[in-house]
């Protein structure tokens, strides 16, 4: 049974005659524990597909089901809390909060969690292990190097072990070595079972996912 | 990592934003602070300087009679022939509750005589009472004693006298040790005698015609003191003197309305400051607060941080602006006043008023930023990552 299951979705813009389709009737399913990548060129509407995906920005038309959870029959609230439970977001430009150190950033979502403040701790520095950052918990973003803050805003993503992580250009601010190491990153996530669903360029990163979208237009052009 | 934590290592990080939000908010309690701290040193220092001048307070016989003179005119048939009060009873005021309050009881005994073919009033006074009774008083001369008068000026001009003369009452020659200068009162056509003397010339030992009271007022109020004393003669009728107690409470509301008006204005500016400054911060923060959103912050936590913020630079706002608002007036009111003698002292209430202030003022003010923080669409500010 599919984990994921998208429906006609369509995002259009604008009213009249000015209305823009970002995206029109994409369907697609996806199993618990893929990895799966969407691909296309810039404007294509991979952006606005793993907005919708990640519970951020209502489709005009169709159904996002994940777990058998109707995701925009929720109400905005239940979405917020939907969005802590199940997802992981892995932002392209890291987007760390400055001010709080690395340990700090990573225990972001389990803020509104009711726990023991160890625990919170207990977890955040378990993500930091798993990304190798460990010893650099207490620095601060400025601190750190671009590929350092990547693996930081995986170890956020994961921290609340969220059974899906969505990544928009995970890897477009890095180096070649630094980016076959944050993907060996996620392929590992993914081994652990975690559902990635990627957005990316990269022909190289694409390379790591088990199945491609191919977007074209706003439309899905491929089922890889 | 909690909710208050974010909220201050924000504030600690936007130093200068959040220091423009304290400087104006510290402006507005001090200001207010400083404004009713001196307002009510100076209504106290006024109020004290009003009581020392002059009886609030009249204790008379109860009459019948309803009084037949105007502004100083007799209509005629005014008798003093009226039963008087026993002097001895007046004593039965300092047992009053509000005792503490009095400070000064003044008897007084009338009488009409004749002097050298005029027929004139005579009033016998407790010149001690007197004195701050009717701290206006200006004696050409001195007090009498025993067997002399003090006469008013009107008295004076028209039996053609002066200190040094003597006029002779019943029988008995007395000496003019004083004279009035002008008051404008009916004072100014009396002859001045010592109780003692006027209780024997008027054959009335031991009784009085009526009693001043001056009654210190700031902690009770006139009415309450007007019902003890009351109560202390019941054979007397005792009534304050509604012009001046109006007089003075006038006074106290104009100063007090002008002290809310400018606090008033003064707090809405400050709540000005917050609220502007506060929706810069947040526009400042869009993306910071659609990260929160994306990874599962509800809207009340992300308006939590807005209100913990403002709370805390608030709250510092009360305590600094009362301190400074308290020290402020202590030293505005050595340049604004002639008195050195204003007490200026630590408020609890105005402290406690002030920090509630400066808390309810800086909330009310991140209400609005608050809630358009909270309204950011997680995907508008995803698109702005």
């Amino acid at each position: 049974m599919s984990y994921i299951v998208a429906e006609n979705l369509c995002k259009h813009y604008g009213n009249g005659n000015g209305v823009v389709a970002a995206i029109s009737e994409i369907s697609f399913q996806i199993k618990s524990g893929e990895f799966v990548g969407i691909m296309g060129e810039s404007g294509a509407g991979k952006s606005t597909l793993l907005a919708i995906m990640g519970a951020m920005n209502a489709p005009t038309v169709g159904s996002l089901t994940v777990d058998e959870i109707d995701v925009y029959g929720l109400r905005p609230e239940q979405r917020a809390d939907f969005r802590r439970e199940f997802l992981g977001f892995v932002f392209q430009s890291f987007h760390l909060i400055p001010y709080l150190t690395v340990v700090e950033n990573v225990m972001l979502p389990l803020t509104t969690v009711k726990a023991p403040r160890q625990d919170k701790q207990a977890k955040a520095r378990e993500a930091l292990s798993q990304v190798g950052l460990l010893d650099k918990s207490h620095r601060l973003p400025s601190q750190i190097s671009g590929g350092e803050k990547e693996r930081v805003a995986i170890a956020r993503a994961i921290v609340n072990e969220p059974p899906i992580l969505l990544a928009d250009e995970p890897t477009g601010n890095l180096d070649t070595k630094t980016t076959g190491e944050v993907m060996q990153l996620l392929q590992g996530l993914n081994a652990g079972g975690t559902t990635i669903i990627m957005v990316t360029h990269s022909h190289e990163c694409a390379g790591y996912a088990r199945r491609i979208l191919q977007v074209s237009d706003g439309k899905l052009v491929e089922k890889g | 990592m909690t909710l208050k934590e974010i909220a201050l290592k924000n504030m600690i990080r936007r130093k200068g934003k959040a220091a423009f939000i304290l400087a104006g908010l510290i402006i507005g309690v001090t200001t207010v602070v400083a404004v009713i701290s001196m307002v009510e040193a100076m209504t106290s220092d006024i109020n004290a300087k009003l009581e020392k001048y002059g009886a609030n307070i009249l204790v008379v016989p109860k009459t019948e009679n309803l009084s037949l003179t105007y502004g100083g005119l007799s209509l005629g048939g005014v008798s003093f022939e009226m039963e008087e009060i026993k002097e001895k009873d007046l004593e039965q005021i300092s047992s009053i509750k509000y005792a503490r309050n009095v400070a000064a009881v003044g008897p007084l005994v009338l009488g009409v005589i004749n002097v050298n073919a005029h027929r004139v009033l005579l009033a016998g006074v407790d010149f001690e009472a007197a004195g701050i009774l009717k701290p206006w008083w200006r004696i050409n001369g001195t007090q009498p004693a025993e067997n002399s008068v003090l006469l008013g000026a009107e008295t004076a001009r028209v039996m053609e006298l002066d200190i040094g003369g003597t006029i002779e009452i019943k029988g008995r020659r007395l000496q003019v040790s004083g004279v009035l200068e002008p008051t404008g009162s009916q004072d100014d056509q009396l002859v001045f005698v010592r109780l003692a003397t006027a209780q024997s010339l008027l054959d009335k030992p031991g009784r009085i015609s009526m009693a001043e009271v001056a009654a210190l007022c700031t902690a009770c109020p006139i009415e309450e003191m007007v019902k003890q004393i009351s109560q202390a003669l019941p054979g007397a009728k005792v009534m304050a003197i509604q012009q001046v107690v109006k007089g003075r409470m006038e006074t106290l509301s104009q100063f007090k309305k002008l002290s809310y008006g400018v606090s008033a204005v003064v707090v809405l500016i400050g709540s000005l400051v917050v609220l502007v400054t506060m929706m810069g911060s947040v526009r400042e923060r869009t993306q910071e607060i659609g990260i929160f959103r994306a990874i599962g912050f509800r809207k009340k936590h992300v308006m939590w941080i807005v209100f913990i913020e403002a709370g805390i630079v608030s709250g510092l706002a009360g305590i600094i602006g009362y301190l400074l608002g308290f020290v402020g007036t202590k030293i505005a009111l050595r340049f604004f006043t002639e008195s050195q003698t204003i007490a200026v002292p630590l408020n609890l209430e105005l402290a406690g008023g002030a920090f509630l202030l400066a808390v309810l003022v800086g909330l009310a003010a991140s209400i609005y930023p608050a809630l358009m923080a909270a309204r950011l669409d997680p995907n508008v500010a995803l698109r702005a990552l």
